[in-house]
C-alpha cells in the first residue's frame, strides 16, 4: 500500500501502541505536524512550553508507565533544547524515542536557518541515532528505533528526518505490522544478528555459583538498583530478599523496586545513605547488587567499597561489569529473569544476629516535635494525607534526598527522579508525563526554589491540560544542596547560591491560572495540602524553610562509605 | 575471588567490524575519546563483505580498560563484531613512506643499503632526496625510521597498524568467548 511518508510515521507510532506524544512544532517539522492533525483523534499531542519540558514529560511518561515515551521537536534550537532531556533519559536508562526534523537535503551542511547536526550532538547521549534521508526507510527505521529503545537496557533513541523526506508528495510502501510481530521485519532481523535483541538468557551455571555463595554467606546484603525498577522485577526481588533474610539497601534509581517500609529495608545507600545501609555495606561478607552500576554516589571510594565482601553484580549490560567496582562474580541478564531462575534454588535462610545488628542501626523516620515548618513536617504531611500510591516526581538537591529518605515507595515508577544526570528542572515535566500516563493516580511534584524556577513555565501546560499536579516548593531561599557543601567544605563561603529574589511563587501560580498557597507553619501546610488535594487543578505550595537545613547523614565524595561528615 | 587484571600498560589491538554507514567511524572514534582512552592508531577499510567496514584501532592501556572499551564498543548499533587481537595469535603490519634527505653519494648508498636490509623499497628518487617505502610490523618501521633519522627525514606518511589472525581463525568465527562476553551476544 502506498501512503504518504508522514502518514507512515504516524502509522508506525500507532503500530507501537503510542497514544500520547509530547512536543513542540516549528519550521522543519511542519509536514509532520500537518499529518498529526489528521491523526489527532488517535495521537494525543501535548504541547509544552519548552522542548526541554516535552523531553522530560516523555521521559516521565516512560518511567511511570513502562511504555516508550515519544517526543517531537523541530530542527536547530528545538533539538538542542531536547539535549538535557535526552541525556537525563540516557543516564537513567529510560526508553524515549525523539523524532526531530532537519533542513531539506540541498540545504544540509550549508548552515541553513535552524540547522544543526543533532545526530552528531546526540550520539554520546543516546543508544542510537538515525538520520533519515530516504523516505522508503521510514518504517524500518521507526521499528528499529522502538526496538532499540525498549529492549535490553532501555534508553533514548533519536530519529532526525530531513524535511524533504516528510514532503506530502512523497509516497512510500507501507504495510501495518503490529509491534508484537515487529521482529519479523527485515531491519530488526539483521540487527538481531549482531546484537541480541532479547535480553540474554542468564547462564544456569553462573546462577548455581551464586546460590552456592549465598549458602556460604553469614552476612549477606542486597542492593536494589534501577534495573529492578526498569525491569519491573520488584516481585522477584522481594522474594529473594525475604528468602535471604538479608538487609536491603536501595539506590536512588532503585526507589520503588523494593518497598521502603519493608522490615528488611535499610534505606538509601551512599553519599546520603542511611547509617544502617552504609555500615551493612562495609561489614557484609556477600554483597549482591541487582541492576545497579556502583556510581560514584554509591561506591564513593571504589577501592574500599564492601571490602570484606564478595561482590556479585547482576546486570543486563555487560559493559557495566567491573566498570566502577571490581566484582567477584557476575550474572548477565535481566533482573527479572535472573531472579526467576535464582529464587527456586534457594531455601529459606535466616540471619537473625546479622540482621539484628544492622537493623538496630536504623534511625526510623525522622521526627520533628517543634513548631517551626521543617522539611520533616512537610514530608510528613504529604505522606499522611496523600494516597499511598501517589507518584512523586522530584527535581534535584536537598528536597530530592529528603523525599527519597522520607517516602516509602512501593512499586516501580512511583518515584521519578533524575538520579544519574541530576537534572534541575526535571520534576515538573516528569510530573506532567506521569499524570498523563496515569490519569487515575495522584502525582506530586516535590521541588526546591532553585529547581522550580528553571522550568516553572510548564505550569501553563499543567493549567491547559487541567492536570491536578501539586508542586510542593521547598523554598529556603538558596540552592540548598550547594549551600550545604559550602557550609561543610567551603568554610561558609556562600558563593552565588543565595536566591534572595523573586518570583513570588503564589502570584506566579495565580498568573498561570493555578492555585498558590503560602506555607510558613505546619498548620498551614496541613490545610493548604488538604485544600490542594481536593482542588481538582494544579496547585503550588510555597513552603518557607530555614536556609540552613541540611540533608543528613552525609559522606563526602571519595570518602569511605562509613566516614560520615555529618550524622 | 575477584578477577585480577594485568595492570601493565601496553598496546592492544582491537579489530572492529561495522556497517558501512555515514558517521560510523566518528561514532567509534568518539566513544574512545568520550571514555578517556587515547587512540594510538586507527585504520579503516572495506572487507570481503559488501557494506561491512573493518576498523583496526591500537590503544595504549591496561587489561581492564581494554575489556571495558571492547564491551562499550559492542553496544554501538552499527558495530557487528569486536575482537581483541594479541601478538601471539595475530599478525600485525603497518606501512610507511619516508622521504629522506640524501644529497651526496655516500648518504644515498647508505640509505639504499639500509633499505635493502629492511626489505624496504626506494619508490622515488629526487635530486637530493630518496623516498623509502617500508612494510612490516611496528618495531620494524620504527627501527628503520630511527636509522634514517640521522640523514634528515623530510616527511613521513604512515598507516596505522593492520592486524589479522594467524591460521584458520577469522573475525567471523563465533568470537564471543564466554569469559570475555558471556552468553555470546551483546545486549543492546
Amino acid at each position: 500500500m502506498k501512503i504518504r511518508a508522514t502518514q507512515a510515521i504516524m502509522e508506525c507510532l500507532l503500530e507501537q501502541g503510542v497514544d500520547t506524544v509530547f512536543g513542540y512544532p516549528g519550521g522543519t517539522i511542519l509536514n509532520v505536524y500537518d499529518e498529526l492533525y489528521n491523526y489527532r483523534d488517535k495521537l494525543h499531542h501535548i504541547l509544552t512550553s519548552h522542548e526541554q519540558g516535552a523531553a522530560h514529560a516523555a521521559d516521565g511518561y516512560a518511567r511511570s508507565t513502562g511504555k516508550v515515551g515519544v517526543c517531537f521537536a523541530t530542527s536547530g534550537p528545538g533539538t538542542t533544547n531536547l539535549t538535557t532531556g535526552i541525556a537525563t533519559a540516557h543516564m537513567d536508562s529510560s526508553p524515549v524515542v525523539f523524532l526531530t526534523c532537519n533542513v531539506t537535503e540541498p540545504l544540509l551542511g550549508k548552515d541553513a536557518f535552524q540547522e544543526v547536526d543533532i545526530t552528531g550532538i546526540a550520539m554520546p547521549i543516546t543508544k542510537a541515532t538515525y538520520l533519515v534521508r530516504d523516505a522508503a526507510t521510514i518504517p524500518d527505521v521507526m521499528r528499529q528505533a522502538f526496538a532499540v529503545a525498549a529492549t535490553g537496557r532501555p534508553g533514548p533513541v533519536l530519529i532526525d528526518f530531513l524535511k524533504n523526506v516528510t514532503d506530502p508528495s512523497v509516497m512510500i510502501d507501507y504495510e501495518f505490522i503490529p509491534w508484537t510481530e515487529n521482529r519479523s521485519c527485515s531491519s530488526i532481523q539483521s540487527l538481531a544478528r549482531s546484537h541480541g535483541l532479547k535480553a540474554p538468557e542468564p547462564d544456569a551455571q553462573d546462577i548455581a555459583i551464586l546460590a552456592d555463595m549465598i549458602a556460604r554467606s553469614e552476612r549477606p546484603m542486597l542492593i536494589c538498583g534501577g534495573g529492578v525498577v526498569r525491569g519491573r522485577a520488584h516481585r522477584q526481588f522481594r522474594e529473594l530478599a525475604e528468602k535471604l533474610d538479608a538487609p536491603v539497601a536501595i539506590t536512588v534509581m532503585g526507589g520503588g523496586g523494593f518497598p521502603g517500609g519493608h522490615p528488611l529495608a535499610t534505606g538509601m545507600i551512599g553519599m546520603h545513605g542511611s547509617r544502617a545501609s552504609n555500615v551493612a555495606c562495609d561489614e557484609c561478607d556477600l554483597l549482591i547488587a541487582v541492576g545497579c552500576r556502583f556510581s560514584d554516589r554509591v561506591a564513593l571510594q571504589p577501592d574500599t567499597f564492601a571490602s570484606q565482601a564478595k561482590i556479585v553484580h547482576i546486570d543486563i549490560d555487560r559493559s557495566e561489569i567491573d566498570k566502577n567496582v571490581l566484582t567477584d562474580h557476575h550474572i548477565i541478564g535481566s533482573a527479572r529473569r535472573v531472579l526467576e531462575m535464582l529464587n527456586p534454588l534457594l531455601p529459606q535462610y535466616s540471619h537473625p544476629e546479622w540482621k539484628a545488628h544492622i537493623l538496630s542501626l536504623r534511625e526510623g523516620a525522622e521526627t520533628d516535635e517543634g513548631d517551626a515548618l521543617t522539611h520533616v513536617k512537610i514530608l510528613e504531611a504529604i505522606r499522611r494525607l496523600a494516597p499511598e500510591d501517589t507518584i512523586v516526581a522530584t527535581d534535584v538537591g536537598q528536597h530530592q534526598m529528603w523525599s527519597i529518605q522520607h517516602f516509602h515507595f512501593s512499586y516501580p515508577g512511583q518515584l521519578l527522579t533524575s538520579g544519574g544526570f541530576g537534572t534541575m528542572g526535571f520534576g515538573l515535566g516528569a510530573a506532567i508525563g506521569a499524570q498523563l500516563g496515569n490519569p487515575d493516580k495522584r502525582v506530586i511534584h516535590v521541588t526546591g526554589d532553585g529547581c522550580f524556577r528553571m522550568n516553572c513555565h510548564e505550569l501553563s501546560t499543567v493549567e491547559h491540560y487541567r492536570l491536578p499536579i501539586i508542586s510542593v516548593v521547598f523554598n529556603n531561599g538558596t540552592l540548598g544542596m550547594v549551600r550545604q557543601w559550602q557550609s561543610l567544605i567551603y568554610h561558609n563561603r556562600y558563593s552565588a547560591t543565595t536566591l534572595d529574589r523573586g518570583p513570588d511563587f503564589v502570584k506566579l501560580a495565580e498568573a498561570y491560572g493555578l492555585r498558590g498557597y503560602r506555607v510558613t507553619t505546619p498548620e498551614e501546610m496541613e490545610s493548604a495540602f488538604r485544600d490542594a488535594l481536593s482542588a481538582g487543578c494544579g496547585c503550588v505550595l510555597d513552603c518557607r524553610l530555614d536556609i540552613d537545613e541540611m540533608v543528613r547523614p552525609m559522606v563526602p565524595g571519595g570518602a569511605h562509605i562509613t566516614d560520615f561528615l555529618i550524622k | 575471588m575477584k578477577k585480577t587484571f594485568n595492570p601493565e600498560k601496553k598496546l592492544y589491538t582491537l579489530a572492529i567490524l561495522v556497517q558501512d554507514i555515514p558517521g560510523v567511524l566518528s561514532q567509534v572514534a568518539r566513544l574512545f575519546s568520550r571514555k578517556g582512552y587515547n587512540i594510538e592508531s586507527i585504520v579503516s577499510g572495506e572487507t570481503d563483505k559488501p557494506g561491512v567496514t573493518r576498523i583496526t584501532i591500537v590503544i595504549l592501556g591496561d587489561e581492564l580498560m581494554v575489556g571495558q572499551i571492547a564491551a562499550q564498543c559492542r553496544k554501538l548499533i552499527p558495530v557487528l563484531a569486536v575482537k581483541l587481537l594479541d601478538e601471539a595469535t595475530a599478525i600485525q603490519r603497518e606501512f610507511a613512506l619516508i622521504k629522506v634527505r640524501a644529497a651526496d653519494r655516500n648518504a644515498r648508498d647508505e640509505v639504499i643499503q639500509m633499505s635493502n636490509i629492511f626489505r624496504a623499497k626506494i619508490i622515488d628518487v629526487g635530486r637530493d632526496t630518496l623516498t623509502v617505502a617500508v612494510f612490516g610490523d611496528r618495531d620494524k618501521t620504527a627501527a628503520l625510521i630511527g636509522l634514517l633519522d640521522g640523514y634528515g627525514i623530510l616527511e613521513i606518511a604512515k598507516t596505522g597498524t593492520l592486524s589479522i589472525e594467524r591460521g584458520n581463525s577469522t573475525i567471523y568465527d563465533n568470537n564471543k568467548l564466554k569469559e570475555e562476553y558471556n552468553y555470546g551476544k551483546n545486549v543492546l
